[in-house]
């Protein structure tokens, strides 16, 4: 049987599951809930490797499947249409596979949460959006689960809603990608306007002269939509406040799959951006600036969720500097460890909420090491491949992006050198992390038999664990894609100076937050530099008078609208007309006589006259 | 024998309609309201014997008879009413009549 014709389930899977999820809603025990939401996520994922390793040994090559024809335009038809290819099953597996991972820690993690039946509706129609994104075979598919993701993204945030700050959270980053939406939808709109179609393929494989002036508008709005769904400069705000939502939705959608669909789209629509003239010098800068402005966050964070949020920030902005490097196939692979290893840092990061009973203040953990061993290992081996110690998954994946950047005409060595201070903050942030929470004395209270890890949330970690580490050598082949993948050979001090880096971070990072007399010293003060790095580099504080302020200056003087004023006038006229003529009903015979002898004298009259 | 001019007949048409008009409109007392309006009437009634005797019809007076009967049905029923409203409020004041203010 061809495993290829039953691409259709993989999405349909997650997708009914959900949905039978939110018709028996408050009819199913915790247990089904959990055996749905995760076995669909298992079902797609058995599936998916089934696909893969057939769609392997086929070559590779591109396959279609039309389902049904969706908006019948003529001579553009819309189908619901499924695309595989080498770059899309390489999406599928991670969405699927780290998803299914999540998915399980997520029913551990979530249950006794009166509300878990609601969390799985969510998780599982975000997988459903998410394959959607990834497999549409056009643009409007494709900005269908783009906008999914981003509902579900928004209901996952606010979960738990009836906290005031989980809810405005939530807002925030619906508000802010939909600025990025925006512009992805006009740059659709300009594209159709230009292909006369909305096929992906039929796009990138165009031959029609278009106007070139368009096509770059098109890309710079691509570009926008992109940057606001990863998380990337200047739409990056949201990301940290989003990690008000049970981390293992940060894991799933603000790690390994909805914040790098940026990144996705731009290699999937690379073919136009190699046409038009320094979009992608811009995609460069924009990666180059969010990885380090993030490190710098991340290093004033005290919350372990938002140092981790940062550390995303910082890594999708690599992918984006690979993409603006020409090294579409590196920044997909990063794409990938990326999401084996910040899926694991998540999981952990939860594992130790756990145990902390929500505690997520770094300073009121310490010496995890001993109570928490297997935890506390699985947090290293995944710090390990966030700063690309050798042989570990990050490791092969940011070389080969930094690598490449040296290189392009698009980047060069200035990008090269910012890619490098990252990779130092990089590993200063992580060490930072490790030393505080882990080792060194207690800062909590908690007793030891507190908290047993579950069977449960240790066993989906596993894979991930693994794949942090062999990640690396999983050989992906974009052949078909991105065209032959191009290997720089570049001056041995090049190839390891990220790695050295790493290591000078290693060691400050020991100097400052290990060794035991500088204890007194970790305790953040506050000073100014410190708690501008720590709210983000001052651009919640920009937004916040450029747009925010007037915006609510603007309401605060309109709060009676100035249109309003128009209709209340016409209320108002005849209310006062109404008051008037009540006068006259005053039930004296003799004023109604005159009044209706008057009226017919006045008709008479003006009769008589006008004639 | 000496004809009075048709204009003349009008000219007392119009008096005699004013006449009854300003006494309806200025006595209070339902009584003399009445009397103005049957005033009122024969103005009309005695146009239409003008109009009748200026186009030689004799419809004018078929229509004044008609008028005269309704107007004695009117003043029975005004009448029945009077003594009514006498017995009801012990007045014969129009102006007392406000009370339902429509």
């Amino acid at each position: 049987m061809n495993m290829q014709e039953l691409l259709f389930l993989v999405p349909s899977f997650p997708l009914v599951s959900s949905l039978i999820l939110l018709l028996l809603a408050g009819r199913l025990s915790p247990m089904l809930v959990a055996l749905l939401g995760v076995g669909s996520m298992g079902l797609a994922a058995i599936l998916t490797l089934f696909i893969g390793v057939e769609f392997m040994g086929m070559g590779g090559n591109a396959f279609q499947q039309v389902l049904f024809n969706w908006l019948p335009i003529a001579g553009a038809p819309i189908n619901f249409g499924l695309h595989l290819d080498q770059l899309s099953l390489v999406m599928m597996g991670v969405i699927t596979g780290v998803g299914w991972m999540i998915h399980w820690y997520a029913a551990a993690y979530m249950f006794g949460d009166k509300d878990v039946q609601r969390f799985f509706v969510y998780m599982n129609l975000f997988v459903f959006a998410m394959l959607m994104l990834v497999l549409g075979d056009n643009l409007v598919l494709l900005y269908l689960g783009w906008e999914g993701v981003g509902l579900c993204s928004f209901l996952l945030i606010g979960f738990w809603q009836h906290k005031a700050d989980n809810v405005v959270a939530a807002k925030k980053a619906f508000i802010v990608t939909r600025v990025g939406d925006t512009a992805m939808m006009i740059g659709l709109l300009i594209l159709f306007s230009e292909f006369s179609s909305l096929h992906i393929t039929t796009i990138v494989e165009s031959t029609v002269q278009v106007s070139q002036s368009n096509l770059w508008l098109a890309c710079l709005l691509l570009v926008g939509g992109a940057v606001g769904k990863s998380a990337q400069l200047p739409l990056q705000t949201w990301l940290p406040d989003a990690m008000a939502g049970p981390t293992p939705v940060s894991a799933l959608i603000h790690a390994a799959t909805m914040v790098t669909a940026g990144v996705y789209l731009i290699a999937r629509m690379h073919p136009l951006f190699l046409q038009v003239e320094g979009i992608l010098n811009l995609v460069a800068w924009i990666g180059a600036l969010t990885l380090v402005l993030a490190g710098l966050a991340a290093l004033a964070q005290t919350d372990i969720k938002r140092i981790l949020a940062y550390s995303t920030m910082s890594q999708i902005g690599y992918m984006f500097l690979g993409l603006g490097a020409l090294a579409f196939d590196a920044a997909i692979f990063h794409l990938m460890t990326h999401a084996f290893f910040k899926a694991l840092l998540f999981l952990t990061a939860g594992s130790i909420i756990l145990k902390m009973h929500h505690q997520q203040d770094i300073f009121k953990m310490g010496g995890l090491f001993r109570s928490l061993p297997l935890t506390s290992t699985f947090l290293l081996i995944g710090l390990l491949a966030l700063v690309a110690f050798p042989g570990s998954s990050g490791f092969f994946s940011k070389e080969a992006i930094l690598a490449a950047t040296y290189e392009a005409h698009t980047a060069g060595p200035m990008l090269w050198w910012i890619g490098v201070l990252g990779a130092f903050l990089t590993s200063l942030y992580s060490f930072r992390l490790l030393f505080i929470v882990c080792f060194g004395p207690a800062n909590h209270d908690l007793k030891e038999p507190d908290y047993k890890p579950s069977s449960q949330l240790v066993v989906p970690l596993l894979p991930l664990v693994t794949l942090a580490v062999i990640g690396g050598f999983i050989s992906l082949d974009f052949s078909l894609v991105f065209g032959p993948a191009h290997h720089p050979h570049l001056p041995l001090w090049i190839e390891w100076m990220p790695v050295a880096v790493a290591l000078v971070g290693f060691i400050l990072a020991w100097v400052l937050y290990f060794s035991r007399s500088s204890f007194h010293t970790r305790q953040p003060s506050d000073g100014l530099i410190r708690r501008f790095c720590r709210d983000g580099l001052g651009f919640d504080w920009l937004y916040e008078q450029l747009f925010t302020k007037p915006l609510q200056l603007f309401a605060r003087i309109n709060k009676s609208d100035v249109i309003d004023h128009f209709y209340h006038f016409v209320g108002w006229f005849n209310f006062s007309l109404n008051e008037i003529l009540v006068i006259s009903q005053n039930g004296k015979l003799r004023w109604y006589l005159f009044g209706t002898l008057a009226g017919c004298a006045l008709m008479l009259g003006g009769l008589l006259w006008w004639r | 024998m000496m004809t009075v001019p048709i204009e003349h007949g009008f000219v007392l048409v119009a008096l005699l309609w004013v006449i009854g008009l300003v006494g309806l409109l200025s006595r209070k007392n339902t009584l003399f309201m009445l009397m103005s309006m049957e005033i009122m009437l024969n103005a009309g009634a005695l146009a239409f014997i003008l109009a009748g005797s200026l186009w030689q019809q004799a419809d004018g007076q078929v229509i004044y008879i008609l008028i005269l009967s309704i107007a004695a049905a009117e003043v029975g029923l005004g009448l029945a009413l009077l003594i009514r409203l006498r017995q009801h409020i012990g007045d014969l004041d129009i102006d007392k009549l406000d009370e339902m203010k429509g």
